[in-house]
């Protein structure tokens, strides 16, 4: 488009005219309300192609959908995890908290045929501190920590930002902190046994 | 008293009606989709304003001079709404008919600047100060065109009641009493030898009955843009400089007063501009031949159908004007203050005079 200077004493017609084209162009765009822009995603062949019309969406109501692969909110597979704590270590601003205890038998298999050996009476993510790298989900050796296209989580109380991904209530968890202790003290009595047995 | 009543409720519902149609306006205009939460389409936007204003506490500033600041909101309020008495609504309805009408509203009206004096002085804060005394500035410069706009119009129709102007401008002028053998001619030459009397219409406007009040309609509507204080010439309250000018200490209901006598006021404006200018309450259908549409969509004077085509044309002519007002104000930037007195003083006000002076002849080829 050619730019040229405009005086500032352009004479009278010229003042009408460029006011007229004002009141043209706010007009056109009244009357071009009755169209909106509908909530595609960014692949959709309409995405670039609604030039004219409300661009407001009604957020709650309607929204743009987001990738599948963008940085939103975590999701924890909790079955498929086998509390290595590569997790909560790479995070860089330590907001995975794990707390692990041994199990006493088999627990079973992840769905990727890994065995779980250990129990996460607590696995908590804190979403507040969370600067959504991804990293965590990079170094989880079975895929359970992944990003969700959840991206509107905001809570009044900023407590219920942390989320809870353990699958043991604490009756569970001190259940099986005890089968360990148990456990242990058998084997402590077994090793003491034997010892006694061998300097006889 | 009972007119009282009617002129204050009709009122609200068009300021309530007015200040939600500004915010739908605007955001369309501006491709935004203005309330959608309240009622359908965000309708009630407007009501559930007033109601929460309405709740809020009334704060006095410490320092602020108590009896202005307090009287202010009801001085400019009263103003504007006594303005409304003579207006007239209907052909049979009008609050107050007095014969000097419109020299009564020029009055009246005027008081409105001592009010915002008024509470731009008693806030005590140098913005509300600066927007009391800008605007006092623009609406006493302005006033001059805009008076002299309504003289012209004032000298076309030989009349300052505004019911006789607003006979004046339709088929129904012989009606009038003192009117009964007045004549109106195409473009007001009666050398052209074209009765439009009984013909009404548009043709009996007062913009086609004498045409330079083309040019006095243009210089009234601009100068009253600038004194219901609306863009481009919102300097009193540019918010980007003076948060809000004059009324930036108000709050809850007084600010509740100020808001609507602002909406009033341009609701004012436009009822006269229709009355003096666009044929007041009458149709702009004109009588062709047999077809005599003006008839038809006049309805009876004294009955229903005479009071409800009058009340409607009468308001979907202002809400044309005021339609405009909102698109001019998000159409143009501010005018700058020096920019606004040389439109005052150096071009609308000559170009009025020029009018009225044209306007006096013109008469003379009227008769
Ligand atoms: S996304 Fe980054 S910051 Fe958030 S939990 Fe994972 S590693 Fe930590
Ligand atoms: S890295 Fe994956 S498997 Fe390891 S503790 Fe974290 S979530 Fe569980």
């Amino acid at each position: 488009m050619e730019t040229k200077t405009i005086k500032h004493k352009s004479g009278f017609w010229f003042a009408v005219r460029s006011l007229i084209s004002g009141l043209r162009l706010t007009w056109k765009h009244f009357w071009n309300a009755k169209n909106r822009r509908t909530p595609e995603y960014v692949t959709d062949k309409n995405y670039f192609n609604q030039p004219e019309g409300l661009v407001t969406l009604t957020y709650p109501y309607e929204a743009i959908p987001v990738p599948d692969n963008g940085r939103y909110r975590l999701h924890n597979e909790i079955d498929d995890c086998i509390v290595c704590d590569l997790c909560a270590k790479i995070c860089p601003v330590n907001c995975i908290t794990i707390e692990s205890v041994k199990a006493t038998e088999e627990i079973g298999l992840t769905s990727d045929g890994t065995k779980k050996r250990l129990y996460a009476p607590v696995f908590d993510i804190d979403m507040a501190k969370c600067c959504y790298c991804g990293l965590c989900t990079t170094v989880c050796p079975t895929d359970c920590l992944t990003m969700t296209p959840v991206y509107d989580f905001a809570e009044v109380d900023i407590k219920n930002m942390i989320y809870h991904f353990t699958d043991l209530s604490p009756e569970q968890a001190e259940e099986k902190k005890e089968l360990l202790a148990k456990q242990q003290e058998e084997m402590a009595a077994a090793k003491a046994a034997a010892l006694a047995a061998r300097k006889q | 008293m009972l007119a009282f009543v009617l002129t204050l409720v009709l009122l609200l519902s068009i300021v309530i009606v007015l200040a939600y149609a500004e915010r739908k306006v605007a955001a369309f205009m501006q491709d935004r989709l203005g309330p959608t939460e309240a009622g359908p389409y965000g309708s009630l936007q407007s009501v559930l304003d007033v109601l929460k204003l309405l709740q809020k506490e009334d704060i006095v500033p410490a320092a602020a001079d108590k009896n202005l600041f307090k009287l202010a909101p009801i001085l400019i309020f009263a103003a504007v709404f006594a303005g409304f008495a003579v207006i007239p609504f209907t052909p049979d309805l009008v609050p107050a008919g007095i014969g000097i009408g419109v020299f009564y509203l020029l009055a009246i009206i005027s008081l409105d600047v001592v009010g915002l004096l008024m509470a731009g002085w008693g806030s005590n804060n140098k913005y509300a100060m600066l927007g009391a005394m800008r605007s006092v500035a623009q609406i006493v410069s302005y006033e001059i065109p805009a008076g002299l706009a309504i003289l012209s119009a004032v000298m076309i129709c030989q009349s300052l009641d505004f019911q006789e102007i607003s006979y004046q401008q339709g088929a129904l002028m012989n009606r009038f009493p003192g009117l009964e053998f007045e004549m109106n001619w195409l473009f007001g030459i009666e050398a052209l030898g074209i009765n439009t009397t009984t013909i009404g219409g548009i043709t009996t406007w007062n913009i086609f009955r004498a045409p330079i009040l083309l040019i006095s309609f243009i210089i009234y509507f601009i100068a009253s843009l600038a004194e219901s204080n609306r863009a481009p010439f919102d300097i009193p309250e540019a918010e980007s400089e003076l948060v809000a000018g004059f009324h930036v200490e108000y709050s809850g209901f007084r600010f509740a007063i100020l808001f609507l006598a602002e909406y009033s006021m341009m609701v004012l404006v436009c009822l006269v501009a229709v009355i003096l200018f666009l044929g007041s309450w009458n149709t702009p259908l004109p009588n062709i031949g047999p077809v005599s549409l003006a008839y038809w969509t006049t309805g009876t004077v004294g009955e229903l159908s005479g009071i409800l085509w009058g009340g409607f044309w009468l308001l979907s002519k202002t809400f044309v004007l005021l339609f405009l007002q909102l698109q001019i104000r998000w159409t143009y930037p501010r005018l700058r203050v020096d920019q606004l007195m040389h439109l005052c003083w150096k071009v609308l006000t000559p170009i009025a005079l020029g009018v009225v002076l044209i306007a006096g002849i013109w008469r003379l080829l009227m008769i």
